[in-house]
């Protein structure tokens, strides 16, 4: 009796400091399906897991769903937001329509780190580091050539008090490659891994046969609840892949999880408190639904999402009536009539960027924006990273809008240093509305180093995309929705009111020549110029210390008393 | 320069970029002048023919004077009666030496391209002027400008000093206090005066940026944008582990001749300024068609050694072929893509070689000529044969 009850203390004490220890924590994933209008599909993965406990503070030992390699990172290096995007493959937005979230291709990451960090960049090059090491990409060659400090875009997304932008560091990798080797890690972050839930769908084959593929991490502090007193930590981790209809397709353009991803899903993970599957069944211009969706949802709900009125079919995995008649769930989608190209939706904000000019000496960068709102004027921010040996002229910079200049209300422009760091230019721009506007600025290319060229120097030098952030009116007055429960990424970007949308979109990234040394030479080079000042210094040597004498007479050398015993004996007189 | 004024619109320092690296008082001339650069850059060059005319009149004026002198010492010998300069031959030597230099095809190429080196050749002639003319002071203010805008001109110090020691009629000895005493003058002078700039130019931009981003440019050379001279190409193919090394050879090069040349040359102060002007401009790290066009302004004055020249034919080919090669293999390998970047390096050594050879072409006939006027036009041997003048 009495051993029972010391037993049953002692389990108690054991379990009672470790359950305050760890924070509840709650895991839910979601699918997204979105058809695109040339008959495409879009697949948007989103796995989310909240904690409610206090990194920073305290010293947490037990992580159960929160991945402790990501735990241990934030709490060690001061982390307040991480947000990490490796892409391959560009969102085009004309033709697919805004992007839920976009990223450039290549890698990118931009940290905000807590004001106690006293040296900012060693931390950053610290966790550019680790994180490297974590997902298999070479983020350890982010440092001070690729790294700024923007001043106006990427605010916090999370809970922030004060923002000194000397604590953010961005850095884009537009020459990095996502394959099999960084999903394998971003997925091992997951609880479930890719055993059970939605992750069994993540298969690398299927994966990056597509036009897009995008995966994210984001890692930011958000309010416990509503009256925020308490701060819990989120990590969301995402990925888009947009499948083609004739790579993957085979030409025709109906879809299902299968012909996707080669597998169905057959349970929902079994630590998620929620397991959703959406199939984006809005109708385009108010007429009946065009796509068929079997087998039927269990639920059919409507959200305002990016200023539209979009109609989605959700699956919930985790309820019972799901898996009644099949064991597993393959969600079709049929178009009920073919598609017309004439019914693209233009999104309200797009933007267009290439490099014109020609040889090798000079260049022109030249973006487009383009507002399609019919009556709203909205200004957007407009950040450039240029590598230092494109040397931009600041004074060459032009924003023609309608014909006439357009002037911006807020530049910041943080030049070059060689060999140090990148060109930083971040613009407010007013766009008027149904307008083009178009920012040119002229650079000259640099001779490098031979040393600095990369292995195939005639490949070209990526410039990163530029990034466009503007707060876009909606054509629909969005509802002040309770975020946590509407679907996905409306919850990522905070929104002040319901009458515009925040939206952050990326332009292509451009490809560059540099004139090119001679990579065989630098042994011909070296002596060849020192030849040259040898010439310089022999001649000024012999002209310094040697005087003019009177040249003595001599017999001749070997060479003229041979010639002269040839010519005695032709008989011709000597020299 | 135009770079420079719009960051500063921009409140930024012109200097935290790297693109800008003219000093401040250049920005702050062009604040006022930028609207009519093209009348700026003529006037300059027209003030510099101006300043290099009136320079040479009154070299002439001393030469003359310097060659009586020595026939009435009898210091030489008796038969150098053509070799003796007249001062009928003298009198359009001004004329062309202004001529040359404004009708010079780098002159007009630099003045159309509006290169700030324009400016630099002005400040160079208005010191030939002053030390020509005597006046210590104005010599080293200019020549405080004149290094201020590009370290080399330091180098000329020397040349200048001599000329005015003997301007003065103090002998170079170096135990002589007179001499030790005028030296000081002078250096004082001229620190005095850099002093001041440097101080003036803190004053204009509030901040010291402009140290590293002007002198810490022209001596480390991090830009390898190609020119005409040899630095780039060499640097852009260096071994990274000897890349300190070989730029400080490079920069001792520049500023190593001026001690022999001083003691060799020490009769013959302006003689030195043009070969160190020379040097200066084949070696310097960003060398301009410009500076060529200011110490080939000077040849002219030395029209009389051309019969004591070697290879004057074969360098001039040398030079204008190159002159003309230099645009198209920078065409070629730009913009058509044909070429590549070895066949404009060519054209540089080929270029540069061409500039030494006939630099020391002329020191060559300069010394031949010296010879000649103390020992004789026809020299014989003891046996009575004409006799070779060889340097040993």
């Amino acid at each position: 009796g009495g051993m029972l009850a010391a037993a049953a203390l002692l389990v108690l004490l054991a379990a009672g400091p470790g359950r305050a220890d760890t924070g509840r924590d709650t895991l839910r994933e979601e699918l997204l399906l979105s058809p695109l209008p040339a008959g495409d599909v879009a697949a948007t993965f989103q796995f989310r897991t909240r904690w409610d406990a206090d990194l920073q503070r305290g010293a947490v030992s037990h992580y159960r769903l929160f991945p402790k390699a990501l735990g241990r990172l934030v709490a060690a290096l001061g982390v307040r937001e991480l947000h990490l995007a490796l892409t391959q493959g560009f969102w085009r937005t004309r033709t697919w329509g805004q992007p839920p979230l976009q990223a450039p291709a290549g890698a990118e990451l931009w940290v905000w780190f807590q004001p106690t960090v006293t040296d900012v960049d060693k931390a950053w090059k610290e966790l550019s580091n680790i994180l490297s090491g974590i997902f298999c990409a070479s983020l350890n060659f982010i440092d001070s050539t690729n790294t700024v400090t923007p001043t106006a875009s990427f605010k916090p997304l999370g809970l922030a008090n004060g923002t000194d932008h000397h604590l953010l560091r961005y850095a884009v990798l537009p020459r990095e490659v996502v394959c099999t080797e960084n999903l394998t890690p971003w997925k091992k972050l997951l609880p479930c891994g890719s055993k059970a839930g939605l992750a069994v769908l993540l298969k690398a084959e299927r994966l990056f046969h597509s036009s897009y593929h995008s995966q994210a991490v984001h890692i930011r502090p958000v309010c416990r609840d509503a009256s925020c007193l308490a701060v819990s930590w989120e990590l969301r981790q995402t990925l888009t892949v947009v499948f083609d209809t004739f790579s993957s397709g085979q030409g025709k353009k109906d879809w299902s999880l299968f012909k996707m991803f080669s597998r169905t899903l057959t349970d929902a993970c079994p630590l998620a408190s929620e397991s959703k599957v959406y199939v984006d069944i809005s109708p385009k211009n108010k007429e009946k639904e065009l796509l068929e969706v079997t087998p039927a949802p269990t639920s059919v709900l409507e959200a305002v999402v990016q200023g539209d009125k979009r109609t989605y079919a959700a699956y919930d995995l985790l309820s019972p009536s799901l898996f009644n008649t099949s064991r597993s769930l393959n969600v079709q989608l049929k178009w009920k009539r073919p598609q017309d190209s004439s019914e693209l939706p233009t999104p309200i904000l797009h933007a267009h960027r290439y490099v014109s000019g020609y040889g090798l000496q000079t260049g022109e960068i030249s973006t487009l924006v383009y507002n399609t709102h019919p009556y709203r004027a909205f200004p957007v921010v407009l950040l450039e990273t240029v590598p230092w040996y494109l040397r931009l002229y600041v004074h060459t910079l032009t924003i023609i809008t309608k014909g006439k200049e357009n002037k911006p209300s807020y530049i910041h422009y943080q030049p070059a240093q060689d060999r140090r760091r990148p060109h930083l230019l971040e613009m407010l721009i007013q766009l008027p509305a149904n307008s083009v506007t178009k920012i040119t600025i002229q650079f000259e290319r640099a001779l490098l180093k031979w040393t600095e060229y990369p292995p195939d120097p005639n490949h070209g030098f990526y410039i990163s995309s530029s990034v466009l952030s503007a707060l876009v009116p909606s054509v629909i007055a969005m509802k002040d929705v309770d975020v946590e429960q509407s679907p996905l990424f409306t919850s990522l970007f905070p929104s002040s009111d319901g009458s515009s949308y925040f939206v952050r979109l990326y332009t292509e990234p451009l490809l560059v020549n540099l004139p090119t040394p001679d990579f065989s030479m630098p042994y011909n080079v070296i002596c060849l110029t020192c030849t040259v000042v040898a010439v310089c210094y022999g001649s000024f040597y012999n002209l310094l210390t040697r005087t003019f004498h009177m040249e003595e007479p001599s017999r001749g050398g070997l060479a003229k008393r041979l010639a002269n015993v040839i010519r005695k004996f032709r008989g011709v007189p000597p020299l | 320069v135009v770079e420079g004024l719009a960051l500063l619109d921009l409140g930024i320092s012109p200097y935290s970029g790297a693109v800008f690296h003219e000093t401040p008082l250049i920005i702050y001339l062009f604040h006022f002048v930028i609207e009519y650069a093209e009348l700026v850059f003529m006037i300059t060059d027209v003030l510099t023919a101006i300043a290099l005319y009136l320079a040479i009149q009154d070299f002439n004026k001393v030469v003359f004077k310097k060659q009586k002198l020595l026939i009435e010492l009898d210091k030489y010998a008796p038969d150098v009666a053509e070799l003796i300069r007249t001062p009928m031959e003298m009198h359009y030597i001004p004329l062309k030496v202004a001529l040359v230099y404004l009708l010079n095809p780098y002159t007009v190429m630099s003045c159309v391209a509006k290169s700030t080196c324009a400016i630099n050749n002005t400040v160079l002639a208005f010191f030939i002027l002053a030390t020509i003319k005597g006046s210590a002071l104005l010599s080293a203010v200019f020549l405080a400008l004149a290094t201020y805008q590009s370290l080399y001109p330091l180098t000329l110090f020397a040349p200048a000093l001599l000329y005015l020691l003997q301007r003065q009629f103090i002998p170079i000895k170096l135990k002589s206090k007179s001499f030790w005493l005028y030296t000081m003058q002078y250096a004082a002078l001229y620190l005095c005066s850099l002093v001041v700039i440097i101080c003036l130019s803190f004053f204009l931009l509030n901040s010291w940026d402009f140290i590293p981003s002007v002198y810490g440019f022209i001596l480390s050379v991090p830009d390898l944008t190609p020119n005409i001279g040899l630095f780039w190409y060499f640097f852009a193919e260096m071994f990274e582990h000897f890349s300190l090394f070989f730029v400080c050879v490079f920069q001792i090069n520049v500023f190593f001749y001026t001690i022999p040349l001083a003691i060799k040359l020490k009769e013959h102060p302006v003689f030195f300024m043009f070969v160190q002007l020379a040097i200066i401009s084949i070696f310097k790290s960003y060398p301009t068609v410009g500076d060529i066009a200011l110490y080939m302004a000077f040849l002219p004055v030395w029209s009389h050694l051309y019969r004591f020249l070697r290879n004057i034919f074969i360098l001039s080919c040398v030079l204008i072929a190159c002159s003309f090669l230099f645009p198209v293999l920078w065409h070629l390998w730009i913009y058509a893509g044909s070429a590549n970047s070895n066949f404009y390096y060519a054209i540089t050594l080929t270029f540069n070689i061409g500039q030494i050879l006939l630099i020391s072409d002329y020191f060559y006939a300069f010394l031949r000529r010296e010879y000649y006027l103390t020992h004789g036009l026809h020299l014989t041997r003891q046996d009575g044969t004409e006799a070779m003048l060889v340097l040993k």
